[in-house]
């Protein structure tokens, strides 16, 4: 008696109770389908995260002083001489001075729009592109001139497309449009396209304090990136004597404990989900006990026809695991529809778009689990049904 | 020339609670010829079903031997022993224990399934057995769509295709009616005549007497091993069992 034997055996016993097998069934096609999504979503995530990360470059460092008073301050040129030393480690360096207050357009007030002050290398550290215009330049900064970037949601709602040499009000200061970034992310609000670049020494000015306490530097090379953070906490600690005043953190370094977070909810629902799977197999088990049972005198008919215990017990080892493995796949195809249904709700409910992928792994590894369950829960019945003696068996009715 | 069945003083002892015991087989020595036809007779209880079993290698005895073309076959363990049902023995029952899921021919090749035996093969032994049953216009049937004697007839033929050295029929004819049942003795007389060794387990004198040489049994014990023809066999048997009693 061979596998392919045993495997039409089980097909037509599962065939012969199709409503009985598809109850059987359901626990696991609830658990591999749950499992398949959560996967998915995990991976989603995880896709748009990376996608608006590379956006931003993956090799950028960013580093927020919070201070120790005012005695002990490092200066826009202290960082700038920081790249010069390191040329291996640092290409570009820009303070970002986040302005908070109202733009004003016309006569209309908009509250969402970031502006930041940066330097005229921001554009080289973010890579980002221009559609109209120019970017701020050396003199603007050291001038103090009165001139902004603005972003494609802006150009495009605000000027219809038509915005360098338009004015805007920030704070109640003029500001003329001088250029217009290329759209990055469909131009919506909110979206890093809503976005206002003015010169950081103009910022300064603006902000309370009137100093700077954010750059953003862009490493020379992805491989040394951790080497450029600890240059630059070194260069800080000795400004300000501990490493409590400060932090420099690497989008990669981000990136990845962002992904940590990810993976450590996918496993944690995943187990949720698999409990579902362990229920499945329990179920699996119960009903071959029943099935045994009901066919005992075909055991014993078997038996007496020859058949040895490894016989009877492939048979229903198979039967549990190809009942186990038909759920496995109808799992991974509800799940496969959860997860485009799960793709239209979080595109209608948010503006982002995240893709639910399940990926090839998970459903394989789902696949394998299943098969895996039907093994082991299995077993244990068809140990039952091989061990029957042919002589009691023969007579059962 | 060693006899194809051969018991040796063989005991079946069953342990119903603490004092009971029932001695299904107490102590019976005979022996079968290749070719034979012989009828093991006996009332309920007489131990001819735990005989059957015990030559049929579905149960090993308590004590004594039990020699199957002179193997021990007390000796075996599980899987020897259906290794030993598969080959050497083939089975036809009184409720003729068919597969109802399977056809005809499937039923027939189940035991060579369980030999290795290949497809092709397989499908030919099967067809040969059921045409030589008179059944070759119902392979794919499954054996619902039978009737009794025809059932009783693809389980001869699923015996018949495994070329057993023992055809073992434990009341071939005791769900049938009258007719159906000569048939099917009939049938097996045929068989016998074409060189197959058939052992016939029944209670019915008449029946047992379709078989050359009876064995009769009466409580565990062997109360007559000789020809059937004539008065003799029965009176003799009568008396056998009027002494036990």
């Amino acid at each position: 008696m061979n596998f392919y034997q045993s495997f039409k055996l089980a097909i037509q016993s599962i065939m012969k109770s199709k409503v009985r097998a598809f109850l059987t069934m359901l626990g696991i096609i609830i658990g591999v389908g749950a499992v398949t999504v959560i996967v998915g979503l995990g991976n989603g995530m995880k896709n748009y995260i990376t996608k608006s990360f590379e956006s931003m470059g993956t090799n950028l460092i960013t580093v927020d002083i919070q201070g120790r008073g005012t005695s002990r301050t490092i200066s826009v040129d202290d960082m700038y001489a920081l790249v010069e030393q390191n040329p291996d480690l640092l290409s570009y360096v820009s303070p970002t001075a986040g302005v908070s207050g109202t733009v004003k357009i016309g006569n209309k007030n908009i509250k969402t729009t970031r502006v930041s002050g940066v330097s005229e290398d921001y554009m080289k550290i973010s890579s980002s592109e221009l559609t109209d215009g120019r970017f701020i330049q050396y003199v603007d900064v050291l001038r103090r001139q009165q001139v902004c970037v603005v972003g494609s949601y802006i150009a495009k709602t605000y000027y219809s497309g038509n915005a360098v040499g338009k004015t805007l009000k920030i704070n109640g200061t003029a500001f003329t449009v001088v250029g217009v970034l290329k759209e990055e992310a469909k131009s919506e609000k909110l979206s890093s396209d809503d976005v206002i670049f003015i010169p950081y020494t103009n910022a300064s000015k603006m902000s309370w304090t009137g100093t700077i306490s954010s750059f953003v530097f862009s490493g020379a090379s992805p491989e040394n990136i951790n080497k450029a953070v600890i240059t630059i906490k070194e260069a800080l600690y000795k400004v300000y004597g501990s490493y409590d005043y400060f932090s420099v953190v690497s989008m990669s370094e981000m990136l990845d404990s962002f992904m940590t977070e990810i993976n450590v909810m996918v496993i944690v629902l995943g187990a949720i989900a698999a409990i579902s799977l362990l229920v499945g197999g329990i179920g699996i088990m119960n009903i071959m006990l029943v099935s045994v049972t009901e066919r005992t005198r075909e055991i014993g008919i078997r038996k007496s026809l020859g058949a040895k215990q490894k016989d009877i017990l492939g048979q229903f080892v198979i039967e549990a695991a190809t009942t186990s493995a038909l759920g496995g796949i109808m799992g991974i195809l509800f799940g496969f529809l959860l997860c485009s249904i799960g793709t239209n709700i979080i595109s209608s409910l948010a503006q982002e778009t995240i893709t639910v992928v399940p990926s090839f792994g998970a459903v394989l590894g789902a696949f394998s689990v299943s098969v895996g369950i039907g093994i082991i829960f299995g077993f244990l019945p068809a140990k039952k049904a091989a061990k029957l003696n042919p002589i009691d068996a023969l007579r059962y009715d | 020339m060693t006899p194809l069945i051969e018991f040796k003083d063989v005991y079946k002892i069953y342990k119903m609670g603490d004092s009971n015991i029932v001695r299904a087989v107490d102590g019976i020595s005979m022996q079968i010829e290749q070719g034979e036809f012989v009828a093991i007779v006996g009332q309920s209880g007489s131990g001819k079903s735990t005989c059957m079993n015990i030559i049929g290698c579905l149960d090993v005895p308590t004590q004594g031997q039990y020699l199957l073309a002179g193997k021990d076959v007390g000796m075996l363990n599980d899987n020897q022993l259906a290794d030993i049902r598969n080959k050497m023995l083939g089975f036809i029952f009184q409720q003729y224990n068919l597969l109802p899921k399977l056809t005809v021919l499937e039923n027939v090749e189940v035991p060579m399934l369980y030999r290795g035996v290949p497809k092709d093969e397989r499908f030919e032994r099967a067809k040969k057995a059921l045409e030589r049953v008179g059944l070759s216009d119902k392979l794919n049937h499954t054996p619902s769509q039978l009737s009794g004697g025809q059932q009783q007839r693809v389980s001869i033929a699923r015996a018949l295709a495994g070329s057993p050295s023992v055809i073992l029929a434990d009341e071939p004819t005791g769900a049938l009616d009258s007719r159906t049942g000569r048939d099917v003795l009939h049938l097996l007389q045929e068989l016998h005549g074409e060189g197959n060794t058939i052992i016939l387990i029944t209670h019915d004198n008449s029946i047992a007497n379709t078989a050359p040489r009876i064995i009769r049994l009466a409580d565990g014990k062997v109360v007559y091993d000789g020809p059937s023809g004539g008065k003799g066999a029965v009176v003799q048997a009568e008396e056998g069992e009027a002494a036990v009693l």
